[in-house]
């Protein structure tokens, strides 16, 4: 209340100012410091809930896609695209000046190691999120062969990464591993 | 006016509730008892909790968590047959202080309905750790059928359902036996009939569920426990109170912590209060 | 709005002073709970209920609006969400048993609220309007704990609904309609738990409204006083700020002990174990009853067990709500001049035989429909229309009532007149 420091000049109290300031201080400060607290839950309960969280990785089975095929999957509730890519779609990623790019990735850094020809990213275009095209059978894949965003025209390469439009970063690589031809996401 | 309306209405609403008191009471001399004897009033039996009583009771709850391990598998190797555990999950089960890997085997142990990824038709797969417990039936008609009519209920929140929770659940696995012979006297009505069991701690002491724990040793316990019925009621009781309220323990600590603060407050509340009163009172 | 000494806020900050004239937001609080409202220098810690309903509400509207996150209104997933929110979500599990206890809560504090009201006749004039509008505070309160009640749509929840919308069966000729028009259906389903949900969302704001009406009437006259007698002079009262707030903050801190123990230790103790089994249309549990604020009424509504003229199920009804109503009219039931039950010995006698009753009726409410609970009930029943309709308006005719003291300050500071009468000559001049 815009009030509290009125509590001085409502009586004369002449040697008691100190112990009586002290006391309402921290019984106000007390108050503030419960409050405080219960703001915790009051945030945290619209963090992820638990089943949530458990939910965050995702399995594929990828030993029967062939080179050029795609695979749509989901991944914490957004799409992934798996793409085992074709040896002139490797070619044309390896022979891009890594220097010159927006976002300096070599594919080698967007794959692991054995498993370069399978490239995994969130199809979630780092602009502003929608969806980027060239994951499926005769979608545009925009003028560098990867993919392409409809929203506000990024073109992504063979390596998913940022060559042209607006978008800021390639696309993200997700954390995974691949065993025995199964992928693990997350 | 009102005042006469009002004690009109008043006498009105009196008149009609003392002819009702009149007519019951009535009744009841005309009977000459207040409340029919019933075999549930007379056998019925309060639920007790075992001798050792639990960890969790009480001011200062813990869980033991080998005795949830073992209610689990109590629940897994006895009473999953019929009934479902709907609310938890498998992942749910690292709080019994099982390692990731051990809740995935525990997952993987488990069959739950899936989906054919080549034909889209409903098939079973090895359960996963966010997989929820299966449900013994496909649905309420098939459990009701594969159990004379009564469907076993859903064990999740078994504790909190009934009044005492854990020891109604113990008391009743343990409570099984033949009815007394005064009952069989006095109320032959309430004597079970076929597919019927008597159990003193069920409302109606007539329970359609056969005794679940029979012997001793029906469960081989992992950590070497001897699985005496006594045991085997407890365990599963004490697993049930955890699937029941999983924040059990928590929330009674986070609860000490909370009185020991608001105390500090009130008590500076107080002072404060005294403080500014002390004032009023000098003013005059 | 307010006694002539009351102080006036007058801001130092620049920004304050700039802020006041644009939008005297700060000067209303001031007013209204600060020092600019001089309150009885004498009151109880009975007064403090005001301030803990008001806390009530806020604690009902937050954690309210939290489950509302992560609620789903709708009858094939509406337990199963209830469930999510106590396992997976975060403190989801806090949450409830906050706001499932929060509305016990907040009843305890509303009736002590209302029954210090009974005893200091807090509704007589000048503050009729003030009771008239906590009634309907207490009747919205009312319909928006049942329906909150309903949405987990467990056993209890869909037995509650079908039974309180039974209620309007009663009414003849048209309760059927009226019973079927309010479920959206035949029985408690989809439709009803729905609107339900919207309902009990809306609700609440709407009693917060009705609060700041409740408050705005109470600053007329200014608060009552355990003496019942008016404030006359300057030192009578005390501002609100810092006297009351101290005092109000002290009882909100005892109150937040005794919640915090339900919440943290039996937070299911006020509850009934049977909303733990999702709803089941074909099984109604053995015991069916409301929650245990409405058990008074509850008790009242099934003591009419006779057909006397009407059906014995509409005088329940009737009854039920006429005991409500009859609140309405204390005012003009009760015409003593004298407020106060410390100065009416006769009154205090058949206040407290009152308040027995009510325990009566609140263990009665809760009990097994059968003798002799119900012959009981019935006795408490008579008792409760007898006290407000012919008790209350003949002793209040008849009664002698004590001398009251001359004034607030004499009767904090004891008979003195000389020093009263001179403390307020000094402070009229």
């Amino acid at each position: 209340m815009a009030t509290t420091t009125n509590t001085a000049d409502t009586v004369v109290a002449e040697d008691g100012v100190r112990r009586r300031d002290f006391i309402e201080i921290a019984a106000v400060a007390t108050a503030g410091v419960g409050g405080i607290f219960t703001l915790i839950p009051l945030v945290s309960q619209m963090a992820p809930s638990k089943d949530v969280l458990a939910e965050s990785s995702t399995e594929l089975d990828i030993s029967s896609l062939e080179p050029g095929q795609s695979i749509k999957a989901m991944f914490r509730k957004q799409p992934v695209f798996v793409r085992n890519l074709t040896q002139a779609e490797i070619d044309a990623a390896n022979a891009v000046d890594v220097g010159e790019l927006r976002d300096a990735e070599s594919l080698a850094d967007r794959t692991i190691e054995g498993h370069e020809n399978i490239l995994v990213v969130m199809g979630v275009c780092t602009h502003l999120g929608c969806v980027p095209l060239g994951a499926a059978q005769g979608e545009i894949k925009g003028e560098f062969g990867g993919y392409f965003c409809p929203c506000h025209g990024s073109h992504y390469d063979t390596a998913a990464r940022i060559r042209k439009g607006p978008a800021p970063s390639n696309l993200e690589v997700p954390e995974y591993s691949i065993t025995d031809g199964t992928l693990l996401i997350g | 006016m009102i005042r006469l309306v009002g004690i009109l209405v008043g006498l009105g609403f009196t008149f009609v509730v003392l002819l009702a008191f009149g007519s019951g009471a009535l009744t009841v001399m005309g009977q000459g008892y207040l409340v029919e004897e019933t075999a549930e009033h007379a056998f019925h039996e309060e639920a007790h909790m075992p001798a050792g009583g639990y960890s969790f009771d009480g001011l200062m709850p813990s869980w033991d968590l080998a005795q949830l391990q073992r209610g689990y598998q109590v629940y897994k190797e006895v009473c999953s047959a019929c009934h479902s555990l709907d609310y938890v999950a498998f992942r749910d089960l690292a709080e019994l202080g099982y390692s990731e890997a051990e809740v995935k085997a525990e997952a993987a142990s488990w069959v739950v309905p899936g989906i054919n990824p080549d034909t889209g038709e409903a098939s079973t797969r090895p359960g996963m750790p966010t997989d929820y417990f299966p449900s013994p039936y496909a649905n309420d008609i098939a459990a009701a059928a594969a159990n004379n009519n009564a469907i076993p209920p859903d064990l999740s929140l078994m504790t909190k359902a009934r009044e005492h929770g854990t020891a109604y659940v113990y008391s009743l696995l343990t409570g099984y036996q033949a009815p007394a012979a005064a009952l069989v006297e006095e109320f032959p009505d309430s004597v079970p009939g076929p597919g019927l069991h008597h159990n003193p701690y069920f409302a109606n002491l007539n329970l359609a569920m056969a005794p679940p724990l029979t012997s001793d040793g029906q469960v081989t316990y992992a950590d070497g426990t001897e699985a005496s019925v006594e045991q085997m009621a407890t365990d599963v009781a004490a697993f049930l109170t955890w699937t029941a309220e999983p924040s059990l323990v928590d929330r009674v600590r986070l609860g000490w912590i909370v009185m020991g603060f608001l105390l500090f407050a009130t008590i500076l509340a107080w002072l404060a209060k005294k403080q500014v009163w002390a004032n009023a009172k000098r003013k005059d | 709005m307010s006694f002539p000494w009351a102080k006036q806020y007058e801001p130092t900050n620049p920004f304050m002073k700039y802020l006041d004239e644009k939008l005297p937001l700060p000067r209303f609080v001031y007013n209204a709970v600060g020092a600019g409202y001089p309150v009885p220098r004498n009151l109880s810690y009975m007064w403090n209920f005001g301030v803990l309903a008001g806390f009530c509400l806020v604690l009902q509207i937050v954690t309210g609006v939290v489950l509302a996150m992560h609620y789903a209104a709708n009858d094939a997933i509406a337990f199963d969400s209830v469930e999510h929110i106590m396992r997976d979500v975060n403190w989801g599990w806090l949450m409830r048993y906050a706001h499932a206890n929060g509305a016990s809560f907040f009843f305890i504090v509303i009736y002590l609220h209302i029954f210090r009201g009974f005893y200091y006749s807090s509704y007589k004039a000048p503050r009729e309007m003030i009771w008239l509008i906590g009634v309907v505070i207490f009747l919205l309160m009312m319909a928006t704990a049942f329906m909150g009640y309903v949405l987990p749509w467990g056993q209890m929840s869909f037995w509650g609904a079908k039974v309180i919308t039974g209620l309007f069966g009663a009414i003849p000729l048209v309760g059927e309609s009226i019973q079927i028009w309010l479920l959206g259906g035949y029985a408690p389903d989809n439709a009803a738990l729905n609107r339900f949900f919207s309902l009990h969302f809306l609700l609440p704001f709407v009693i917060a409204g009705v609060v700041i009406l409740h408050i705005w009437a109470l600053h007329l006259p200014g608060s009552s006083n355990p003496t019942g007698v008016e404030v006359k002079s300057e030192s009578d009262t005390l501002p609100f700020h810092p006297y009351y707030t101290a005092k109000d903050g002290l009882g909100l801190a005892v109150f937040l002990i005794l919640y915090a123990a339900f919440v943290f230790f039996m937070p299911n103790a006020l509850g009934h174990p049977d909303n733990y089994i999702p709803a089941n249309p074909l099984s109604t549990p053995a015991l069916i009853v409301p929650e245990w604020y409405f058990y008074p009424f509850y008790a009242i509504l099934r003591a009419f067990t006779f057909d006397f003229l009407l059906p014995a199920k509409l005088w329940g009804v009737l009854a039920m709500f006429a005991a409500i109503l009859v609140w309405f009219f204390l005012p003009w039931l009760d015409k003593s001049p004298v407020r106060s039950g410390r100065y009416r010995p006769l009154f205090r006698k058949f206040f407290w035989i009152l308040m027995l009753d009510m325990a009566a009726l609140f263990y009665l409410g809760g009990a097994h429909a059968e003798e002799p609970y119900i012959m009981l009930s019935q006795i408490a029943t008579a008792y409760y229309f007898l006290h407000f309709l012919v008790i209350l308006p003949i002793i209040s005719s008849i009664e002698k009532p004590e001398p009251l003291p001359f004034s607030i300050t004499e009767a904090v500071l004891g008979p003195d007149e000389k020093k009263a009468q001179g403390d307020s000559a000094g402070t009229a001049a």
